[in-house]
């Protein structure tokens, strides 16, 4: 058994919860890949840039589109630049080595030092692409038939696999996983998650706005609900605006940047003015007292 | 040493494997749990299970567990409080509601106490605890989230038995499984067409070859655009009372088909019992929000692949008489057979998959429709094979019967 060689604490720009840091650290010291899942804007993706910066490794991104294919994350071979190359070229074309070009997965094994490799939104891709990556996940190695070349991990990377749940992940792949959900930050960490981001910022306009933010996540059928870095975004637009705190409840400004789709805004605003003839006042402040304990 | 434990995830629900009970075990004896039980919660929570799905019954199963570790009276409370005491702080509590925020913590609470109650009957009888009733609203055998089986069944088997029993029922392919199975079975329904746009980036490897030959042997290489799917399909799903017992089941093949992004178009629309005038847009089947169905006929071209999922059962009337729609306050000027009948002719390709299971389609209350609506589209059971067999039909013209 491994020991605890490193140990995850967050850093100074990603606020981490302690169930977070314990199965990054319970990841790390048995070697597994950790499954982060939660909603969008939770800092999935952030995760691994902390976790590189913290225990200062290098991070390797591989992007998972719906198009991706696993063996592209080992490595391509480029037949059709050889062929060129023989044909054309005065290159030898003898070394097919020269045409190997590793992935992001293949150049994270092939690293002379532990890397931090993402594998991001893997749910992105095709059904059957996580099961594609079951033995080299497992192994950490994989053979290239090209050169009769075996690449195998001088130290095993730490693997974090984000997922937004588009499609459900293969039972075998999940075994192999260690699992962690993100779950939505309660007022008292978001506090803490902005006072990262925005350090001098004015306690009644924090207050104000965090507190129609929640108010607003709490509307009935929203398609997409802000999460937090829309809450950030939205936090900077104020500060720009020179919005005074009073007014965020009543005229919720720069709406747009909290809620990203024309639906959201009529149900948004079909909801607050069917719910009162003043419209707006009453239906917000009924919801605020949730939020104060 | 605490194997109980295993037994007690599997019967709340959880899948877990001897892989991971193996890491968990591992990962004790390396000293990760802490000497805390909230340090043992979290790394057993991450090891063993798998989606935040599964968190509120990992939290039922922990603290049914290890109730006996403290006296059982007053139970629930006792279990949230003494997860307390082992932390400084109150965190615990914040911790664990974040992990719930559909559920509070009274709800949560009154859940674990209901269990509880349930568990203690069956305990008296000598079984193991069986997590039918809580777990899933319609308790046994039939239709378990993630392909999990713990069936009402295995109560008065040894847990060996119980284990091996299990381990065969994941391989057939009769039953009714999970999303991932719907969706692998959906994936099969593509079709594929060359776009008209876009950049040319597969390499047309024939093209290539005529080419290349045609240059004696200078290479040339072809270009073409890559093809995608031009499936289009249009899901109607019975809402009605009747329903009500397949709802699981109904839903994971609803989640299948929303989360398959392979289609070009994908239209839901609900009904009650049978289609009459109007397809509504939710399952409520309001009168507020509906679509008449014959703008759905104009509007959507026969290319549109039909999946209708319903029952079909019902009383004569309500298929073949003006004004036989079983909702009050509505009335229907041609018969709802009128209406599949159409949609079948317009639809080519069209199927109706059934919840029931064939074996009791000549036997239910609504043996007559079900024969009638079968004679007008293909009838299927909503089992993984009766969707494969329903989507052959769905790719191929020739399966399209004469109306």
């Amino acid at each position: 058994m491994a020991k605890m060689n490193y140990m995850y604490n967050g850093s100074s720009d990603y606020i981490v919860s302690e169930e977070l840091r314990n199965s990054v650290n319970i990841a790390i010291a048995l070697q597994k890949p950790l499954l982060i899942k939660g909603e969008p804007g939770t800092g999935k993706t952030m995760l691994a840039q902390s976790i590189a910066d913290s225990l200062g490794k290098k991070l390797i991104i591989w992007n998972i589109k719906s198009t991706t294919k696993a063996q592209e994350g080992l490595y391509v071979y480029d037949t059709v630049q050889r062929l060129y190359d023989s044909q054309f070229g005065d290159h030898d074309v003898a070394d097919i080595k020269k045409y190997i070009k590793l992935g992001k997965l293949g150049e994270a094994l092939n690293a002379e030092e532990q890397v931090v490799l993402l594998i991001d939104e893997i749910d992105k891709a095709d059904l059957e692409f996580p099961n594609d990556l079951l033995w080299e996940l497992d192994q950490m190695s994989f053979y290239i038939p090209e050169t009769k070349e075996t690449i195998t991990a001088k130290t095993r990377p730490i693997v974090i696999v984000t997922s937004n749940a588009e499609k459900e992940l293969p039972d075998a792949f999940l075994r192999r996983c260690i699992f962690h959900y993100i779950a939505f930050p309660d007022p008292k960490g978001m506090e803490e998650i902005i006072k990262v981001h925005h350090p001098r910022l004015e306690k009644k306009l924090l207050e104000q706005a965090m507190e129609t933010f929640y108010m607003l996540r709490e509307v009935p059928h929203l398609q997409k609900r802000p999460s937090t870095s829309e809450l950030i975004d939205w936090l900077q637009a104020l500060v720009v605006g020179g919005i005074s705190p009073d007014k965020i409840k009543e005229d919720l400004p720069f709406l747009g940047v909290l809620l990203k789709k024309n639906e959201d805004l009529d149900t948004l605003l079909s909801g607050l003015y069917n719910k009162s003839q003043a419209p707006g006042r009453t239906y917000i402040s009924g919801s605020l007292n949730r939020y104060r304990q | 040493m605490f194997t109980n434990f295993f037994y007690t995830l599997k019967n709340f629900g959880i899948p877990v494997s001897m892989n991971e009970w193996d890491s968990l075990l591992d990962a004790l004896e390396a000293g990760m749990g802490g000497a805390s039980l909230t340090g043992f919660y979290h790394l057993c929570r991450a090891l063993l299970v798998k989606t935040e799905a599964h968190y509120d019954r990992f939290d039922l199963a922990f603290a049914t567990f290890f109730r006996e570790i403290e006296t059982p009276e007053g139970l629930p409370d006792k279990i949230w409080e003494w997860l307390d005491k082992e932390l400084p702080e109150l965190e615990i509590t914040e911790e664990m509601r974040r992990n719930h925020r559909q559920l509070d913590l009274d709800e949560l609470k009154r859940m674990l106490e209901e269990r509880l109650a349930e568990q203690d009957g069956e305990h008296h009888g000598g079984n193991k605890w069986v997590g039918t009733g809580g777990t899933s609203p319609f308790g046994h055998s039939g239709y378990h989230p993630g392909g999990i089986r713990i069936g009402g069944e295995s109560m008065h088997l040894s847990a060996v038995k119980v284990a091996g029993e299990r381990r065969f029922q994941e391989f057939r392919t009769d039953e009714t499984l999970g999303i991932r199975q719907f969706q692998t079975a959906l994936r099969r329904l593509r079709h594929l067409t060359t776009r008209l746009d876009g950049a040319k980036t597969d390499l047309d490897l024939d093209a290539t070859v005529d080419k290349t030959c045609e240059n004696a042997g200078r290479l040339e290489l072809v270009w073409e655009r890559p093809r995608e799917n031009g499936i289009k399909v249009l899901l109607l799903m019975d809402a009605g009372g009747s329903m009500v017992p397949y709802s699981r089941l109904c839903n994971q093949l609803f989640t299948a088909v929303n989360k398959s992004s392979h289609f070009k178009d994908l239209k839901i629309f609900y009904f009650h019992n049978c289609i009459y005038d109007w397809l509504f847009h939710n399952s409520h089947c309001r009168n507020d929000e509906f679509t008449d169905t014959e703008y759905v006929l104009k509007t959507y071209s026969p290319d549109y692949r039909v999946i209708i999922v319903g029952d079909a059962s019902m009383a004569p009337s309500e298929l073949t008489r003006v004004g036989g729609v079983i909702e009050w306050g509505q009335y229907n000027d041609k018969p709802g057979i009128d209406w599949l009948r159409r949609i079948r002719h317009h639809f080519e390709y069209s199927v109706w998959l059934n919840p029931i299971s064939k074996d009791f389609w000549d036997w239910t209350d609504g043996a007559w429709s079900i024969n009638k609506i079968s004679e007008i589209f293909p009838m299927e059971e909503l089992t993984i094979d009766g969707l494969d067999r329903s989507i052959s039909k769905l790719r191929s013209k020739h399966a399209v019967k004469a109306v």
